[in-house]
């Protein structure tokens, strides 16, 4: 029979077509509405690289040159675009090599679909070549995880694999396919998955919890929102910016709620945790009333927890039941979905101010503008800091780029001094706190949304540990922008080891190659700079850059991120010096 | 003031795939938690899986590993419960040599009190079955042990709750 002869079912409706199990993958991933997929070919997975061979049209593969850039490059994609992120690597090192990217993506509520080629089925377990327990190695690290072994199933697999990676909190799903379940025939329809029987995505939000809330912020005199993620996952920025206006509610946010509301409205007063403004985190030790949207409590958010918002009753708006109570008692929990629980929270609450709760926030602002910000912005020493740095960023975005920063020092300046206009603009690894992040996330968020202007702020750590990726920003010509801020150390590690470890700074100093040079030896424009005087108008040449390009700024070898609150220490015993 | 460690039986309802056990397993590992007694089997419903798992944690560890583990794709529900609450029995084997069963009167008199089975006998030895809680099984292998123990094996604990677990209303709802 024709392998591509097109049958139609009795009822007329289901049309089916035989093709082979990799081609099904490829329309698989149409079907899901994918225009874009990160990987990296090698032996168990060619059968689907030549499918996309043939699908190259409608298909994009972008070739990373690891793989662990691949999953980086799909969370950036998701995280800035909502949609669902999609590497494809082969089977052995190819698969473990993206073990680094799902972890960061589980632990960061990142919608990726990792699909990994794998040895026949008839091999498993032979130790063939390149053959490896990814399924065993990416359970942990994964939402789902499942392996394919005949072409039968790949349709409602994958269908599953990208239902349960988006839906409720979102989350990696590893795909293994076996090579014989590739080269194998199907006959192919495609049923998108609503549904699996023993998974509920959110739970029902309940109606007298939500009256409860409102009761408990209505009557509040000292209330304190703290969003995260959740917000941004659930969509609800337009809500929680009615809650917080409605309510006269001051609102801080964690690293990944970053951006859903603008860094400018008055309302918002900063980031709360380790390195977050002062405010927000000494005031969380005399609010009267926390409300935690979309946000899990994280250790470097709370500090001590035995001394974290021990005043105040807590309210938990969560769609995870398992975040719960997991490190902050509660209250109050309110399960669900973040925009349906907003949305019926919003007509109980009554119009309110908090004018000298307020001003709280604002005499211990003016402490931290004074003692900190100032001279992180506007310093007077000779030395460029990372923070004007990030200020000439901002004053030729005007705050509408997407910030990918990486980890360290250099992403928690990004954090707190980017000014964002726009949500889904703050793109790092908060959880997992993976160096090497920024570089090909923000080749994945530039294609997930070209018409914005994409920054990577990298360390000089961490942009040598993807800097492999500059090859993939020559070949695909993706114009993103990257700053490496260069302190010749590992900034973060040697201020940790100059504050607790007696200045003793093991392995922390880098020897650092000519990177103006590297950027372009892969044809990338590129621009060192070490003086005040050049600064600004380096950043502007770069922002105005159609194409890639690479500004190295040099800055101060060993300058501290403050604030900064202590391990083990409670938030409101954050240091300022 | 500490919070004390308890006994608790964890019941599972899972879709039965392939993984499942490793991904629950993992849970209890990454909290570094040892695992008592481990059972995979049916259940009363066609087609879903059920895990019996015993350990000694606090209650509330044990909530947030509940938690954890209700929320995994394929677990359709997780409950945890004290042995107040649950009727469970263990189940083990002894190989013992034939010949001690003509010599040794004693031993007859201990398979008669303990309530154990003789599941088969032949020249060499005799297999001997005992079904009920931990502490019965443990006295009949104290008191077996004097005459020499070929082969011992005890299952997990194998737990039904006093309490319903509303599996089918679940699944009944997600089919409507």
């Amino acid at each position: 029979m024709d392998p591509k002869t097109i049958e139609k079912s009795k009822a007329g409706e289901t049309v089916t077509e035989r093709i082979s199990g990799s081609e099904a993958v490829v329309k698989c991933l149409l079907a899901e509405g994918v225009d874009v997929v990160y990987g990296y070919p090698g032996g168990a997975i060619m059968p689907v690289y030549d499918e996309l061979f043939n699908y190259q049209d409608k298909l994009h593969h972008v070739l990373t040159r690891h793989e662990q850039g691949a999953t980086h490059a799909a969370q950036g994609y998701a995280r800035i675009s909502g949609r669902v992120g999609v590497a494809i690597a082969t089977s052995g090192p190819g698969a473990t090599n993206l073990i680094t990217g799902i972890a960061d993506a589980q632990i960061d509520s990142t919608p990726i679909v990792c699909i990994t080629g794998q040895v026949y089925s008839h091999l498993l377990g032979s130790d063939a070549f390149q053959e490896t327990d990814i399924v065993g190695i990416s359970t942990p690290v994964t939402k789902w995880n499942h392996q394919i072994t005949s072409a039968e199933e790949i349709p409602e697999v994958i269908a599953k694999a990208f239902y349960i990676a988006k839906s409720g909190r979102p989350g990696p799903v590893l795909i293994d396919i076996t090579k014989n379940a590739q080269l194998e025939e199907v006959d192919f329809s495609y049923e998108p998955c609503k549904r699996v029987r023993s998974y509920k995505p959110a739970p029902n939000v309940d109606p007298f919890k939500v009256a409860e809330a409102a009761r408990l912020i209505n009557s509040a005199k000292k209330p304190l929102i703290v969003w995260g993620q959740g917000v941004i996952l659930g969509q609800a920025e337009k809500e929680l910016k009615t809650l917080v206006e409605k309510a006269g509610i001051p609102a801080a946010w964690t690293i990944l709620g970053a951006s859903a509301l603008p860094t400018e409205h008055p309302l918002n007063v900063g980031m709360v945790g380790m390195h977050g403004n002062y405010a927000p985190n000494v005031l969380t030790n005399s609010c009267d009333l926390l409300i935690a949207i979309g946000m899990r409590f994280d250790d470097r958010v709370t500090g001590r927890l035995n001394s974290y918002a021990k005043q105040a009753k807590v309210i938990h708006f969560e769609i995870d039941p398992a975040e719960v109570d997991k490190n902050v008692k509660t209250d109050l929990a309110v399960l669900g979905d973040a925009r349906e629980s907003l949305t019926m929270l919003l007509p109980h609450i009554e119009k309110n101010t908090h004018d000298s709760w307020l001003r709280e926030f604002e005499k211990l602002h003016k402490v931290e503008q004074e003692k900190i910000i100032d001279h992180d912005l506007n310093p007077t020493k000779d030395a460029l800091t990372m923070g004007e740095v990030i200020k000439f960023i901002n004053e030729n975005t005007d705050g509408d780029a997407a910030i990918v920063s990486d980890v360290g020092q250099h992403q928690m300046i990004a954090c707190r001094y980017a000014k964002f206009n726009k949500t889904k603009s703050n793109i790092t690894s908060g959880g997992l706190g993976t160096m090497g992040f920024a570089l090909p996330a923000a080749i994945g968020a530039k294609m997930g949304a070209p018409e914005r202007d994409v920054v990577a702020i990298v360390g000089d750590g961490g942009y040598q540990m993807n800097i492999q990726e500059l090859g993939t920003i020559f070949q695909t010509k993706v114009p993103i922008k990257i700053v490496v801020l260069n302190n010749n150390y590992l900034g973060m590690v040697r201020q940790w080891q100059q504050l607790f470890f007696d200045k003793r700074y093991a392995s922390t100093e880098l020897s650092n190659p000519d990177f103006v040079g590297i950027a372009k030896g892969y044809y990338i424009d590129a621009k060192r700079v070490t003086k005040r005087e050049e600064l600004a108008a380096a950043v502007s040449e770069m922002m105005k850059s159609k194409d890639a390009y690479f500004l190295e700024v040099v800055v101060e070898k060993e300058d501290n991120v403050f604030p900064m609150i202590p391990s083990g220490a409670s938030v409101s015993e954050i240091r300022l010096e | 003031m500490k919070e004390e460690i308890k006994k608790f039986t964890v019941s599972i309802y899972t879709e039965n795939n392939i993984g499942l056990l490793n991904r629950i397993s993992a849970i209890f590992q990454k909290r570094h938690i040892n695992i008592d007694s481990l059972v995979t089997s049916v259940s009363e419903i066609e087609g879903v899986s059920r895990f019996t798992i015993v350990v000694q944690i606090t209650e509330t560890q044990m909530k947030k590993i509940i938690g954890q583990i209700d929320k995994q794709v394929e677990v359709i529900k997780a409950y945890y419960h004290t042995d107040e609450e649950t009727i469970y029995q263990e189940s083990c084997l002894f190989k013992i040599r034939s010949e001690l069963l003509f010599e040794e009167r004693q031993i007859q008199n201990i398979i008669k009190d303990s309530d154990a089975k003789i599941v088969t006998v032949n020249r060499e030895f005799f297999v001997l079955e005992k079904s009920g809680r931990r502490n019965e099984i443990d006295m009949l292998h104290r008191d077996l042990s004097t005459f020499g123990i070929m082969q011992f094996v005890r299952s997990g604990r194998i737990a039904v709750t006093k309490d319903e677990m509303k599996i089918t209303e679940m699944l009944e709802a997600f089919h409507h």
